[in-house]
C-alpha cells in the first residue's frame, strides 16, 4: 500500500466532517477488501494503525492540529470510532476461517519434535518380569538364591549323585581352589535356578508356592543360541494332594496367560534327576497359530519348559532340615524355563549374545 | 542315535501302524524320535534322542520293547542258538577287582575267517551310515546296535595265559585301538593277560590284541563293569566311546550270555567253531545290586495320589498298571491285603527303576501324559514379595524415565579389572575353569562391565550412550563368597532433549550427579550429601578422576561413588571420549525405606523472588553456602538455589581464583503476604550470611 496523501478538511462543521469521515470509511472498506492472508492483515494493520507511519495517526494529527478547539472533541470521537472500526476488521480477519493474523505466527510443524528419550527396558528383564507376574497372579511368591552355589544345593540335593552322567549335561563353571573341600561344599556357579527350590523348602514347611527368576551360568562356548550366561524361571508348588494333572493345568493356564488364550500345551516324558515323572512341555506356536513358521521350525509347536513331580528323593534331602516334607504325605511339582529363548522368540532376536552386549543400537529398539 | 524301523518290526512283527505314527507314539512315551527319514523299501530311519537315564532304550531291541508295550504286542525273543562247539578246556578268567567288574564272560572261537561283512549286517550298516571294518569287529558293533550290550573280540593268539581283571599298575602303558599310547592310572580297570594290559575295560580295546586280517582264533568278551569306574576312566583319558557311554549308564547284568552268543553266531557265519563252553565269572554282590534287586512295593492308589485326574473317568486302573509294568519286563505279585498293592520285581535292564515313584512314572509315561486332565490346585496362602522388590522397581522406573537404558553384562571380568575395581582391595573370587582369561574372575564391581559396554558402543560409532545395570557383585574369597546387589550407570556423549530446536548438551559430571540425586530422592533418607571422602581402600576409587568424582552419603553410610572416568583408565581402554560412570551399593541403599509422599498445605499468599549476585573465592564450595543459608532457619524461605555460575579465566568479569554465583531465593509465608520491611530484613540476613561465608556482593 503506497503512502497516500493526507486529505484536506474543508470545514469543521458536522456536514463537512460527515463527508470527510465517510470518505475515510470508504477508503477503509477498499483497503480491507483482500484481508485473506496473514501478510495482508499485517500490512493492513501497519497501513492504518502503524505507530510511526500509520494513516490514522497521520490524518488525525493533521486534522486535529488545525482544528478549532470546540471541534477537537468531536473529531477525536469520530477518530476513535474509526479506530474501533479498523480494529474490528482486523479482529474479524484474524478469527475468520483459515486466515488471519495468527497465520503470521505459523511454524513448520513438520520439523521433528524435541524428544526426551526414555530409557529402554531390557527385553530379557521385561520378559522375566512378565512371566513372574503371571505366576504371582496364580498365588506364587517370588524367591531368589545365590548365584554361587555349593555342589550340594546345585547337584546332590537335587538327586544328581556324585559321578552321575546327568551332571554332564550341565557343564559347570567352578570357583577356584575348591579341591581341598569335601565335594558337597565345593563352590560353583549355579547351573540352574533349581537350588532355590531346596533352599526355600529348608526354610519353610509346606505349603509352598514359589517362582524363582534368576541368572545362571554354564561352561558353554558362546554361539547364536548359547551363552555361558542366561536366565531361568523356576517354579515350585508343594502341598498335600498336588498331582501331575495339577502341574499340567498350572502350566497350561500360565502359558495361556503369557502367550494368549489360544495357545495349547502338550506334555512329553523327559528326564530330570529332581523330578519324577518328568516332562517336556511344548506350546502350540503362538506366532503362526500352529500352522508352521520359522520360529516353530514349521512344526507348529515350540518346546518351552521342563517340569515334573518333585522326586521323593529330593524331599528326602529336604527332610534333613524340614521333616514336614514327608513324601508319603505331601507331593509337589516343579518347572523351569529359559527366559532368553522366550525373549528371543518374542522380540525376534537372532543372537542371544546381544542381550549381554550393552549395545545401545540393540537396546534402544525396545524403548 | 539312528534306528531302522525295518529292524524294529523284525522284533515286533505285529506293529500295524505306519513308521510316522510309530514315531509319534514313541515320542509321546518319552522315546523321542526327532526325525523320520524315508529309506524306500527299507522302511524309515529314525533319528532318536534317548534321555540319559534310558540306556536300555539305546538300541533296537529296547525300542522294540517300548513299541510292544505301547501296542500290547509280543516281543520276539532273540535268536541265540549256536552251532555245536568242540570240547576244550576252560579259558582262565580271574576277577581281581570284584568291585569294578561284576561279571565277565569269555568264549573261544577257533578257525575263524576274517573278511569284510556281507549280507544283512553290511546292508544295515550302510543304511545307518556305520563304518564297516571286518566281520568280527562289525559283529560286536552290530550286537550293540541290536540289543545294546557292548562286547569285544580279542585275537586269542596275542593273549598269554588267561584273562585278569585288575587295576592298572603305576605308569603302565597301553596302546589303545585309536593307536594312541596311553599311560594308565592305578584307578583304571584293565582287561589284562599275564603279561600286560590288553584293554581299558569298558572304554576301549588295545591295539596289540586287536583282530586283524591274520587273526585265526578269537576270544569274545562280554562283561559288566561298575558304571562309576568306567565314567572315571573315560573322563580321565578323555575317551568317550559308545561302550563307555553305555557302561557308565548301567548295563544289563543278565545280557552278557545273550550278547556273547549273538556276536559268536555272526562271526561263525564265515567259518570256525566254538571251543569249550563260555566261561562266566559272576560276582554275587554285583548280581544282587543289579539283576537280583529286591522287589519293591507298589500300589495303584499311590499312583493316583501322585498323578491325579485323567480325561477317562475310569482313571488309572489296576489292570492298566499291570499291563504296562508287565510289558516293560516287571514281574508283579499281588499283595494279600489289597487288590491294588503289589510286590514288583524289576527287570535287570532297567537299573533306572529303583522305587515306587519310578513305576508310577512308567505308568504315566506309557498311559500317555496328555490323557491326564488339566486341573488347578487349591491354595490358601498369601503372596510374598521380595523385601526389596518395590525399591528395585522404583530404581528401575526412575532410571528408565531419566533416559538410561537397562543393560545386562557378563558376570565375569579379567583379573586386572577385578583388582582395580574391587571395593575392598583383594576381595574377589577367581574361577577354577574360566571360559577365557578376560572372564577369569567373578565381578567384584559392575563398573568394569559398564565400561566394557560403553567402550563397545563407542567402538561401533555410537556416540551417545546412557546405560544402567542392576546385578550381583561378588566379594570375599574362594572359601567364602559374598554376594551383594549393585547398581551401575554410565553416560557418555550428549544428553537430554536435543534436535534442530535446541543444541545437544555434552554430558558432564552434573548429569550423573543429577541421576544419583533423583535416585536418592526416592528414599526416605534424612541426610544426603556428596563429598570426596576416601573409601574402604583408603582412597577414592582409583578408576575415577580424583577432581571430578564424588562419594554419595546417605544417613552417614557410603552409598557409592561416581564421576568422570580417570584419564589413565580411559587411555588404557583407548576411549575416544569422556565417560561418566558410577556404582551404588544396593545392599546399603535397600536398608533405606522408600519415601512416602505426604501432601502439605499450599500457601495462598504471593511468593516473592529475590536474586543475590555474589563473588566467592574458589576455596568456598557451594555446600558451605547452602549450609550457611540453611542454618539461618528462615521459615519463609521456600527455596534457595544457585541459578548461574560464572568463571572468567581472563579475570575480566570475575577475578581469577573466584567465581560469581547468582542465587535465587523464593520467599513465601503461610500466614500472610510478606510486608516490604519483612522482606528487606530477610534479604539482609541472607546477604550477611553470604558475606560471612566468604562472599562479596558483585558490583
Ligand atoms: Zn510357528
Amino acid at each position: 500500500m503506497s503512502q497516500e496523501a493526507i486529505p484536506q478538511l474543508a470545514a469543521y462543521n458536522d456536514a463537512a466532517l460527515d463527508a470527510a469521515f465517510a470518505a475515510l470509511s470508504q477508503e477503509l472498506d477498499a483497503s480491507a477488501q483482500s484481508l485473506t492472508s496473514a501478510e495482508a492483515v499485517e500490512s493492513f494493520r501497519l497501513h492504518w494503525l502503524g505507530r510511526k507511519q500509520g494513516r490514522l495517526k497521520a490524518i488525525s494529527e493533521a486534522w486535529l492540529k488545525s482544528a478549532p478547539v470546540e471541534a477537537k472533541k468531536q473529531i477525536g470521537q469520530r477518530f476513535n470510532q474509526l479506530k474501533a472500526e479498523i480494529e474490528q476488521r482486523l479482529e474479524s480477519a484474524s478469527t475468520g476461517t483459515g486466515s488471519g493474523a495468527l497465520d503470521a505466527e505459523a511454524i513448520d510443524i513438520t520439523l521433528p519434535g524435541t524428544r526426551r528419550a526414555l530409557g529402554a527396558e531390557h527385553p530379557l528383564i521385561k520378559t522375566m518380569h512378565e512371566m513372574v507376574a503371571v505366576f504371582q497372579r496364580m498365588g506364587y511368591s517370588v524367591g531368589v538364591g545365590p548365584e554361587v552355589e555349593t555342589d550340594y544345593y546345585n547337584f546332590e540335593s537335587l538327586n544328581f549323585p556324585p559321578g552321575h552322567p546327568a551332571r554332564d549335561t550341565q557343564d559347570t563353571l567352578v570357583v577356584a581352589n575348591q579341591e581341598r573341600k569335601p565335594l558337597r561344599d565345593r563352590l560353583l556357579m549355579r547351573t540352574h535356578t533349581s537350588p532355590v527350590q531346596i533352599r526355600t523348602m529348608e526354610q519353610q514347611p509346606p505349603p509352598v508356592r514359589i517362582v524363582i527368576p534368576g541368572k545362571v551360568h554354564r561352561n558353554d562356548a558362546a554361539d547364536a543360541t548359547h551363552s555361558p550366561i542366561f536366565h531361568q524361571i523356576e517354579g515350585l508348588c508343594v502341598d498335600t494332594n498336588i498331582t501331575f494333572s495339577d502341574l499340567k493345568g498350572t502350566l497350561d493356564h500360565a502359558m495361556k496367560e503369557f502367550f494368549g488364550s489360544n495357545v495349547k500345551t502338550r506334555f512329553f516324558p523327559s528326564f530330570f534327576p529332581f523330578t519324577e515323572p518328568s516332562a517336556d512341555v511344548q506350546i502350540s506356536c503362538p506366532f503362526c497359530g500352529g500352522k508352521g513358521c520359522r520360529k516353530c521350525k514349521h512344526s507348529g509347536w515350540i518346546e518351552l519348559l521342563g517340569c515334573g513331580m518333585v522326586n521323593p528323593a529330593v524331599f528326602g534331602f529336604v527332610q534333613q532340615k524340614q521333616p514336614a516334607y514327608d513324601p508319603k504325605k505331601i507331593s509337589g511339582f516343579a518347572f523351569g524355563m529359559g527366559v532368553d529363548r522366550i525373549a528371543m522368540m518374542k522380540y525376534g532376536v537372532s543372537d542371544i549374545g546381544q542381550f549381554y552386549s550393552g549395545d545401545t543400537r540393540f537396546l534402544e529398539q525396545f524403548a | 542315535m539312528k534306528i531302522l524301523t525295518q529292524w524294529l518290526r523284525e522284533y515286533v512283527p505285529g506293529i500295524s501302524v505306519s513308521d510316522k505314527e510309530l514315531a509319534d507314539d514313541l515320542t509321546l512315551r518319552g522315546i523321542a524320535v526327532e526325525g523320520v527319514f524315508d529309506l524306500g523299501s527299507h522302511g524309515s530311519l529314525f533319528d532318536m534322542d534317548i534321555t540319559t537315564n534310558r540306556v536300555d532304550a539305546m538300541n533296537h531291541y529296547g525300542i522294540a520293547r517300548e513299541a510292544a508295550t505301547i501296542y500290547g504286542l509280543q516281543l520276539q525273543p532273540l535268536e541265540t542258538a549256536l552251532p555245536a562247539g568242540r570240547p576244550g578246556h576252560i579259558y582262565p578268567v580271574s576277577i581281581e577287582e570284584p568291585a569294578l567288574c561284576g561279571r565277565f564272560t569269555a568264549r573261544v572261537l577257533r578257525g575263524v575267517t576274517i573278511q569284510p561283512s556281507s549280507g544283512g549286517v553290511a546292508e544295515r550298516f550302510r543304511l545307518l551310515e556305520q563304518k564297516l571294518i571286518s566281520n568280527a569287529v562289525d559283529a560286536t558293533n552290530y550286537v550293540t546296535l541290536a540289543m545294546g550290550h557292548p562286547t569285544h573280540a580279542f585275537d586269542l593268539d596275542r593273549l598269554e595265559g588267561g584273562i585278569i581283571l585288575r587295576r592298572a599298575r603305576k605308569g603302565e602303558k597301553l596302546r589303545t585301538l585309536d593307536g594312541i599310547e596311553r599311560t594308565l592310572d592305578t584307578e583304571d580297570l584293565v582287561v589284562a593277560d599275564e603279561r600286560q594290559a590288553l584293554a581299558l575295560a569298558g572304554v576301549m580295546g588295545g591295539w596289540d590284541s586287536r583282530v586283524t586280517e591274520e587273526t585265526k582264533n578269537i576270544l569274545v568278551e562280554a562283561a559288566w563293569f561298575d558304571p562309576v569306574s568306567i565314567r572315571r576312566s573315560s573322563k580321565r583319558h578323555l575317551i568317550h566311546t559308545d561302550a563307555s557311554h553305555r557302561f557308565e549308564r548301567g548295563a544289563d547284568f543278565n545280557a552278557l550270555p545273550v550278547a556273547s552268543a549273538l556276536v559268536s553266531r555272526l562271526i561263525l557265519q564265515a567259518g570256525g567253531h566254538q571251543e569249550g563252553e563260555m566261561v562266566d565269572v559272576v560276582i554275587p554282590e554285583a548280581a544282587a545290586r543289579t539283576a537280583h534287586r529286591s522287589s519293591i512295593a507298589f500300589s495303584v492308589g499311590e499312583a493316583r495320589r501322585i498323578l491325579g485326574a485323567t480325561e477317562d473317568p475310569a482313571g488309572i486302573t489296576a489292570g492298566a498298571a499291570e499291563t504296562i509294568l508287565t510289558g516293560l519286563g516287571c514281574t508283579l505279585q499281588k499283595q494279600v491285603q489289597s487288590d491294588e498293592a503289589y510286590q514288583v520285581t524289576l527287570p535287570s535292564w532297567r537299573l533306572d527303576l529303583a522305587g515306587e515313584i519310578d513305576l508310577i512314572e512308567e505308568i504315566a509315561r506309557v498311559y500317555g501324559y496328555n490323557r491326564f486332565r488339566n486341573t488347578l490346585p487349591a491354595f490358601a496362602g498369601g503372596v510374598v514379595e521380595l523385601p526389596w522388590a518395590a525399591r528395585e522397581a522404583v530404581l528401575r522406573r526412575t532410571l528408565l524415565a531419566l533416559g538410561l537404558s537397562e543393560a545386562v553384562s557378563s558376570t565375569f571380568v579379567a583379573a586386572g579389572d577385578a583388582a582395580a575395581f574391587a571395593p575392598q582391595p583383594g576381595s574377589f573370587v577367581p574361577l577354577g575353569n574360566p571360559l577365557s582369561e578376560e572372564a577369569g574372575v567373578l565381578r567384584p564391581s559392575l563398573a568394569p562391565g559398564m565400561l566394557t559396554m560403553l567402550t563397545l558402543n563407542l567402538n561401533r560409532d555410537v556416540e551417545n550412550a546412557a546405560l544402567f545395570e542392576i546385578g550381583t557383585v561378588f566379594g570375599g574369597s574362594t572359601d567364602r563368597v559374598e554376594e551383594r546387589p549393585a547398581l551401575a550407570f554410565g553416560i557418555t556423549g550428549s544428553t537430554g532433549a536435543h534436535g534442530p530446536h535446541q543444541p545437544a548438551q555434552p554430558v558432564s559430571f552434573y548429569d550423573l550427579k543429577g541421576v544419583v540425586e533423583e535416585l536418592l530422592a526416592k528414599f526416605a533418607s534424612k541426610l544426603v550429601y556428596f563429598d570426596r571422602f576416601p573409601g574402604e581402600s583408603g582412597l577414592m576409587p582409583a578408576w575415577l578422576h580424583p577432581g571430578r568424582s564424588a562419594r554419595a552419603v546417605v544417613d552417614g553410610a557410603t552409598m557409592g561413588y561416581f564421576g568422570e572416568l580417570h584419564p589413565d583408565e580411559a587411555r588404557r581402554r583407548k576411549l575416544k571420549q569422556t565417560i561418566f560412570v558410577g556404582e551404588i551399593y544396593l545392599d546399603r541403599l535397600y536398608r533405606q525405606g522408600l519415601r512416602h509422599p505426604m501432601a502439605r498445605e499450599l500457601s495462598r499468599f504471593q511468593p516473592v523472588r529475590r536474586d543475590f549476585s555474589f563473588i566467592f573465592p574458589e576455596s568456598v564450595p557451594y555446600a558451605r553456602i547452602e549450609h550457611a543459608i540453611a542454618a539461618l532457619g528462615i521459615p519463609e524461605l521456600r527455596s534457595f538455589a544457585p541459578r548461574e555460575v560464572l568463571r572468567d579465566p581472563q579475570g575480566k568479569l570475575v577475578p581469577v581464583g573466584h567465581y560469581s554465583l547468582l542465587l535465587g531465593a523464593v520467599l513465601q509465608s503461610a500466614e500472610g503476604t510478606m510486608r516490604e520491611e519483612q522482606l528487606q530484613e530477610t534479604a539482609q540476613r541472607i546477604m550477611t550470611a553470604l558475606h560471612a561465608a566468604g562472599g562479596s556482593l558483585r558490583g
